[in-house]
């Protein structure tokens, strides 16, 4: 069944690459929702791979990215694109998790491999043994230093800082983009309000990654290294940093161009690339789109009405009301996501995870697992039907 | 001896003191004194308190002392007579100084920010797509064209409109822009006849 698939998707891109040339294919793949999907899928399944976290299976999924990536390099829209003195960083960044995720990947699956056969862990074997702090870590530690200092000052000489001329609020560079660290932030704000994607989502991150330890009861992998004693950790772990936050630093440092549009690897960044990035919010959706026709033809004067017009004085209340009228499926929505959800999944499919946890634990838990949840869910949401806000007022818009 | 001595002062008659601090205790209001530690914490806080008094209003002297100077740049400027921009046109020559464009409609001249509503970007305005489009994250405004209102966000994640900028011709037959004053779409302000010059 999967094989037939592969295959059929395999015969499905060399006859499109034939017919469109494999650049446009490539171009046409790359865009956000596409690529995203993909990579969420491809990393996802490899992480259960056994093959893919030895030696030989890491060693040829580098080459093959390193070569593809030479390949491409070969483009000079793409060169030209990638080879900014800003993007240094992003070609150690692939490395340096790759190769950081293959490490820990490759003991794990080496451990459920000799659990699998009734053995002890690796680390079991090894605990016995004793190394010293002085010299024998701190020598590493130092030498690991001077390695750094010098590819640091190399890496300076060699690649000067790409500084600009001084700052000037009238002009503002085309694309104006965030330092590599920050590429990820900045395509969030693209699907979320500036007071969601830089100041509550962030602080979220922040919080949740402080909170892992006392949400965190499973004793398992505890000294060891494992996969299969800690999937849901490790999944969770993979899909909000590799796919998410990984992801989105590399889209926003390749794939996006002049006016944030999407631009392929291979496309020239044209400036007056127009896109439709038209976006309404639900309440249009509801008001216009759905409940409009449906008044049309049954008749009925009250469906018609259109978006309720809020007014801009608050300290009526009346106005207020008219809010509520005009977002009642926003809020319906997000009352059921953030605080039903929970409950229902409580009482069925997490129930052992809910016993597990205890009430206070579970709400935590719970809540980061769906804040995480929700960012993809609005960003698939956008791409679909061209979704602004869930929840929009004056104040807060979700 | 120092036994003897004892026995002594318990056999004396109670000082004068301590039958003053005796009937205190029987009245029920005696206090007793202040010991080091309490005399130390309360002294500390005294200090504290003074000290934050004594610095807080040296302050404000300082601050009276300093000449008022305002250094903020004048809210209006002038710009020029209508005659100057051609219909539906956007007129970029105070984006640099005054961070406003200059729009003229066919039925209105409008002093439009040029502050990005998403994160405060400087949006560019492409001719070619008459539109302003900021290069951040990808917020689009119309531009004059018919049948819109130039400034309203239609694309990218920008919450609300551009702002306009009070503007009025004066006896002269000049614009006049006074950036002290805004009209927020949001609020229902831009029918305000301060917010456009109709032509």
């Amino acid at each position: 069944m999967l094989k037939a698939f592969l295959a059929a998707a395999a015969a499905l891109f060399i006859s499109a690459a034939v017919h469109y040339g494999l650049k446009n294919v490539l171009d046409y793949l790359g865009q956000p929702q596409i690529s995203f999907t993909l990579f969420a899928i491809v990393f996802i399944w490899a992480l259960f791979q056994r093959p893919v976290w030895t030696r030989t299976g890491t060693l040829l999924a580098m080459t093959g990215i390193t070569l593809t990536l030479g390949i491409m390099l070969l483009d000079k829209n793409f060169a030209h694109n990638l080879l900014k003195p800003d993007n240094a960083p992003i070609f150690l960044m692939i490395f340096f998790f790759s190769f950081f995720l293959w490490i820990s990947m490759w003991q794990a699956h080496n451990n459920d491999r000799r659990m699998e056969e009734m053995l002890p862990p690796e680390e079991k074997e090894t605990s016995n043994q004793k190394t010293w702090v002085w010299p024998d870590l701190v020598y590493i530690e130092f030498i690991c230093m001077i390695i750094w200092t010098v590819v640091l000052v190399v890496w300076s000489l060699v690649i000067p800082a790409p500084l600009e001329e001084p700052a000037n609020p009238g002009n503002t560079p085309n694309p104006s983009k965030a330092p590599w660290y920050f590429l990820g932030l900045q395509e969030l704000l693209v699907y979320f309000d500036p007071w969601m994607a830089g100041v509550v989502l962030p602080s979220i991150i922040i919080f949740g990654l402080m909170a892992i330890p006392y949400i965190d009861v499973n004793p398992k992998g505890n000294g060891y290294y494992s996969f299969k004693d800690r999937r849901l950790a490790i999944l969770t772990f993979c899909i909000g940093f590799f796919v998410m936050w990984d992801y989105m630093i590399v889209l926003g440092t390749i794939l996006r161009g002049p006016g944030w549009n999407y631009f392929g690897p291979f496309e020239e960044w044209n400036p007056h690339k127009v896109v439709a990035a038209n976006n309404v919010n639900l309440s249009e959706l509801v008001w216009i789109k759905t409940l409009y026709p449906i008044g049309n033809a049954l008749n009925i004067d009250w469906l018609k009405q259109g978006v309720p017009d809020v007014g801009p004085n608050y300290a009526d209340p009346g106005n207020w009301l008219k809010l509520l009228k005009k977002e009642f499926l926003g809020i319906l929505l997000l009352g059921f996501y953030f605080l039903v959800l929970p409950v229902i999944l409580a009482k069925t499919k997490l129930k052992n995870f809910y016993e597990r946890l205890g009430m206070g634990r579970y709400a935590v838990a719970i809540f980061l697992f769906l804040v995480m949840a929700i960012v993809p869910i609005k960003m698939y949401l956008r791409w679909t039907i061209a979704l602004k806000y869930i929840f929009a007022s004056p104040w807060i818009n979700f | 001896m120092a036994q003897a001595q004892q026995e002594n002062d318990a056999g004396k008659q109670p000082s004068q003191r301590e039958q003053a601090i005796a009937q205190l205790k029987a009245d029920g209001v005696w206090k007793a004194p202040l010991d080091r530690r309490k005399f130390i914490t309360t002294a500390a806080a005294g200090w504290v308190i003074f000290a934050a008094a004594f610095g807080g209003l040296s302050a404000i002297l300082a601050a009276f002392m300093a000449p008022r100077l305002d250094f903020t740049k004048a809210q209006k400027f002038r710009a020029g007579v209508p005659d100057e921009y051609s219909n539906d046109s956007v007129s970029e020559q105070f984006k640099n100084t005054e961070k406003v464009w200059i729009v003229r409609t066919t039925e209105k001249i409008l002093a439009i920010s040029t502050v990005c509503t998403h994160l405060g970007c400087t949006p560019n305005w492409s001719e070619n797509e008459m539109k302003f489009k900021c290069p951040c994250h990808g917020s689009g405004f119309y531009g004059p064209r018919p049948g819109v209102e130039p400034g309203v966000n239609f694309e990218g994640p920008a919450p609300t409109p551009l702002p306009r900028f009070k503007i009025t011709l004066a006896d002269d037959g000049q614009l006049t822009v006074d950036k002290s004053q805004m009209f927020f779409k949001e609020k229902g302000e831009w029918s305000n006849p301060e917010s456009f010059v109709a032509v």
